[in-house]
């Protein structure tokens, strides 16, 4: 019986969280900070960036959120350590769950959190810095619950994904509140990419 | 070294008892066919209708108004496919007259979605609300009983929060109003006392696996007189009403347990309770600002949903089991979607306190000493979550219960 639910590198990152900050925020001064998620769906991620020179030259985060949650944030903040602002943005979920040893498909929308919350935070530097929009790109969130944006769907777009379930396999968009206002936004936004990128939709 | 395992998860699903698996294993001798009329048969028979017995005596209930089924799901959903039965045209369209149905907003699935699949054919169904304990609010009921109510479908005790709910009164307005009565005893049957004639109920549910019995085996009591129709169509077993070659170790490991449940039930009532007693007492002055959920006294004797604020469930329970405590919770996480328990939600938890939420509930097996280890093992896993989380100020609850 395999002693653990998730992969082992989930665990250790579950149990071993790296650059969590244990206190609160104001022990850690910095230069970025990005908050995301929503209590109400049961996960909020904090992330803060020490950052020079467009350098991420240290990084803390908190989570109210589950093992999987956890687990990513503490691979991401990782991986960002010493990164380009701009690398750091482009960051994709995916590359984070492979680093995991993988994920069950129910609890990826999970590890979309701490990427969220970084983002934010550049963008809150840049907005800081006077640079704003620089990576931002005048974004509007779609999807409330889990923070995707226009251009997550229209990178998904590109990627080749051209319904619903195109959407929701690139980015989780519509796991959250059941709601459906994202996916009415979603399918509009499609119908706008077919005709910017002059294809046809499947 | 051996890893302590302590399982506080029992409202899941229970080992099974030592005794009862002997017998099982015993009973693998037993091959007849209980339908056959050789002494083979014969022999699986009589064993059979002793089972059946057994189960009636836990519930007061006569053995012939017990019948076998699968478990609770198919127990509940055979009440609810029986009445659609008595209420339809032959086209499957309720007829006028007693179109609706009165369940709550706390049942266990098969009972909701049978309600709503109900629902989906044309008939009215209430999910009835309940209060910040988990009680039925008998107002809300007594405005939607009539005589149009077909049938009132409420749980004995709720899975989540042990909360019990008052079934005679209910049943008795139900009676009144000239509806049906169904209850799912799934959890309350061989934990607390049953009495299907003084509950006045016309339907009960039960299960094995949650008595210490088999899995894939429990029951539906069928008061005389209250329609039935059969969900399986096929042989003549069960009178008709249940078809399919017979479970027969299944039925005899579950008639054990069922013997076992009512000879111990004075003990379990009285000993579970101390240790669930014990943990809630431990918890509440070991870890700060939580909150038990259910009924401060009409409670299962094994069930404590505890809301630890700015710590997530699903963090929770994958820290307890990593210190070996099994235990549930009612987080959305969890289960893969993000929607907190239906229960919990039910009784104005709240979404954010839904998350952080973790049900422990007891059974034989379980020792004082685990009790002292959960409660010396839960704070500082709780401190450690709440350190790291955003809710940096932890909401303020009052006690429900002290
Ligand atoms: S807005 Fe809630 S799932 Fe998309």
């Amino acid at each position: 019986m395999p002693e653990w639910l998730y992969s082992d590198t989930v665990k250790d990152h579950f149990t071993n969280p790296r650059n969590v900050l244990m206190e609160d925020e104001s022990t850690y001064p910095h230069d970025a900070r990005g908050l995301t998620g929503n209590l109400i769906c049961g996960d909020q991620m904090l992330m803060l960036l020490r950052i020079k020179d467009d350098i991420i030259t240290d990084v803390r985060w908190k989570t109210y959120g589950c093992a999987s949650a956890i687990a990513s944030t503490s691979v991401l903040s990782e991986t960002i350590k010493g990164m380009n602002i701009k690398d750091a943005y482009t960051i994709k979920p995916e590359d984070l769950v492979e680093k995991m040893g993988g994920l069950p498909a129910n609890k990826i929308h999970c590890s979309v959190l701490g990427d969220k919350a970084l983002r934010k935070a550049i963008d809150d530097y840049l907005a800081k810095t006077g640079r704003p929009g620089l990576f931002k790109e005048a974004s509007t969130v779609i999807c409330t619950c889990l923070g995707i944006t226009d251009k997550d769907l229209e990178n998904a777009y590109l990627k080749g994904a051209r319904s619903w379930e195109d959407f929701q396999a690139a980015t989780k968009i519509g796991t959250g509140c059941g709601k459906g206002e994202c996916k009415t936004k979603a399918l509009e936004l499609l119908h706008e990419y077919a005709h910017i990128y002059g294809e046809k939709q499947a | 070294m051996e890893k302590r395992r302590i399982y506080v998860d029992y409202n899941a699903t229970t080992p099974l008892n030592s005794e009862v698996k002997a017998g099982m294993i015993e009973d693998f001798e037993i091959y007849g066919n209980a339908s056959s009329m050789h002494s083979s048969g014969r022999h699986a028979h009589a064993r059979l209708e002793e089972a059946r017995k057994a189960v009636g005596d836990l519930i007061g209930a006569p053995a012939k108004t017990v019948i076998f089924t699968s478990g609770g799901s198919e127990s509940n959903n055979t009440v609810f496919q029986a009445l659609r039965r008595v209420a339809s045209d032959s086209s499957g369209k309720p007829l006028k007259g007693r179109t609706e149905i009165i369940t709550t907003a706390i049942e266990h699935p098969c009972v909701l979605n049978s309600a709503a699949y109900l629902k989906s054919l044309g008939f009215t169904v209430y999910f009835l609300p309940v209060d910040q304990y988990g009680k039925v609010k008998i107002d809300e009921y007594r405005k939607v009983l009539s005589e149009r109510t077909l049938l009132v479908s409420v749980m004995m005790a709720n899975n989540e929060i042990g909360t019990i709910q008052d079934i005679r009164e209910i049943a008795e307005l139900a009676k009144a109003a000239g509806a049906w009565m169904h209850t799912d005893a799934v959890q309350a049957a061989g934990k607390i006392p049953v009495n299907v004639d003084d509950l006045k109920v016309d339907y009960l549910t039960m299960s094995g696996h949650k008595i210490y019995g088999p899995k894939g085996i429990g029951a539906l009591y069928v008061r005389s007189g209250a329609p039935l129709f059969p969900l399986i169509h096929g042989g003549h077993q069960e009178d008709g009403f249940r078809a399919g070659t017979y479970n027969n170790i299944g039925i005899l490991g579950y008639g054990k347990a069922a013997e076992l449940a009512k000879k111990n039930l004075e003990a379990y009532g009285r000993d579970i309770r101390v240790l669930r007693n014990q943990l809630r007492d431990g918890l509440l002055a070991k870890v700060p600002n939580i909150t038990i959920n259910g009924h401060p006294t009409d409670v299962l004797p094994n069930t404590l949903n505890v809301s630890f604020p700015g710590a997530e469930g699903e963090s929770i329970l994958l820290g307890l089991d990593l210190n070996g405590i099994e235990a549930s919770t009612g987080s959305a996480c969890a289960s893969g979607s993000l929607e907190p328990s239906h229960v919990l939600m039910a009784v104005g938890v709240g979404p954010e306190l839904a998350h952080g939420s973790i049900r422990f509930s007891l059974g034989w097996g379980v020792t004082k000493e685990d009790i002292e280890y959960i409660i010396d093992t839960v704070p500082p896993i709780i401190a450690r979550f709440r350190a790291m989380s955003t809710v940096s100020s932890v909401p303020t609850v009052p006690s429900v219960q002290s």
